[in-house]
């Protein structure tokens, strides 16, 4: 087998150089660090803190995604950015969903007694859902 | 023997067929984190995340898993460059943190349990141990294809074939640190912090 074959079969679809798993690597330790810091410090609390964490981990899903699974640099047609499309899309469906759904049947019903929870049901079912 | 072209081709079509498995396994994993958000509060009366959680445990955990996924980009330019000594070092490099992540995951479900704090105690707990030790399956599935693709690398040296199984790994490797990200952030940094 010659060399030949080897680069091509590695360069055609994907940048993969030193440089780019480095600052890969910086970057993601980086964003890490600085979620990690966020929290044991103490600087923000509550929504700001939750709504920053999750800003931080999708930066990183995009810097991983682009420095260490070339996303970014795929050959057309993207078959692989397609498919991770459509999978975010369900994932945020299933995610989401079950969350806004649950919280919905939490708020409504798990503060009532079992008799109130009855009562609930059956004046849900007279106005006949 | 095939031309490089063809390599070309049936590279680009098996990493196609392993991403859209990857994709798949996400879905799995979106699954177990949406039960897991739901479940968040629902402790029963025993301990919540803030109670158990090790934060610089979990960060050395972050830390493992982030160079094992850089060593591992490490074989990959090897590959490139046919570098089989660095391909050799990286796989080994890559084995020993994954392995030593394992372990740590595995030292921390031992006290969880030991401390009675168990799957059985509560939904939260259930949730939790669902999801961290899928993640951590997956993991220990990694480490036995290493031990396979180092015993290939040894037998055979690089071919075209190992270059491809190779190629796989990465994305695996890679997606599951990736994975690990929000494991990392939504049951650990947020369990603290919530």
């Amino acid at each position: 087998m010659d060399i030949y074959l080897y680069r091509r079969l590695l360069d055609g679809s994907c940048r993969m150089t030193l440089k780019h798993y480095i600052i890969g690597f910086i970057a993601s330790l980086a964003l890490t660090l600085v979620a990690y810091t966020l929290v044991v410090a103490g600087s923000a609390t509550g929504l700001t803190l939750l709504l920053l964490l999750a800003g931080l981990a999708v930066i990183q899903m995009i810097v991983q995604l682009n420095y260490f699974l070339h996303l970014g640099a795929e050959a057309r047609p993207r078959y692989r950015l397609a498919s991770f499309v459509f999978m975010a899309l369900i994932l945020l469906i299933i995610v989401a969903g079950s969350v806004w759904i649950m919280h919905h049947l939490d708020t409504n019903m798990m503060n009532m007694s079992p008799e109130a929870k009855d009562d609930y049901m059956k004046t849900q079912f007279d106005k006949g859902f | 023997m095939s031309e490089p072209h063809e390599e070309q081709a049936i590279l680009n079509r098996s990493s196609v067929g392993f991403w859209i498995y990857l994709m798949t396994d996400c879905l799995l994993f979106a699954s177990l984190f949406a039960t897991f958000a739901v479940l968040r509060n629902a402790t029963a009366g025993g301990p919540a995340g803030s109670d158990i959680f090790e934060l610089p445990l979990v960060l050395t955990e972050t830390v493992i898993l982030l160079l094992s996924s850089f060593t591992c980009g490490m074989a990959l330019l090897g590959l490139k460059t046919k570098n089989i000594r660095q391909i050799f070092i990286a796989l080994g490099a890559t084995y020993i943190l994954g392995v030593a992540f394992l372990s740590i995951e595995v030292a921390e479900f031992a006290k969880l349990i030991s401390e009675g704090h168990s799957w059985q105690q509560s939904a939260f707990l259930s949730a939790f141990f669902t999801l961290v030790a899928t993640h951590g399956l997956h993991i220990l599935a990694g480490l036995i294809w290493l031990v396979v693709l180092v015993v290939v690398l040894s037998r055979k040296g690089i071919t075209p074939k190992f270059a491809r199984q190779l190629t796989l790994f990465g994305l695996f490797w890679h997606f599951l640190d990736l994975v690990w990200i929000f494991i990392f952030t939504v049951v650990y940094l947020m369990g603290v912090a919530a």
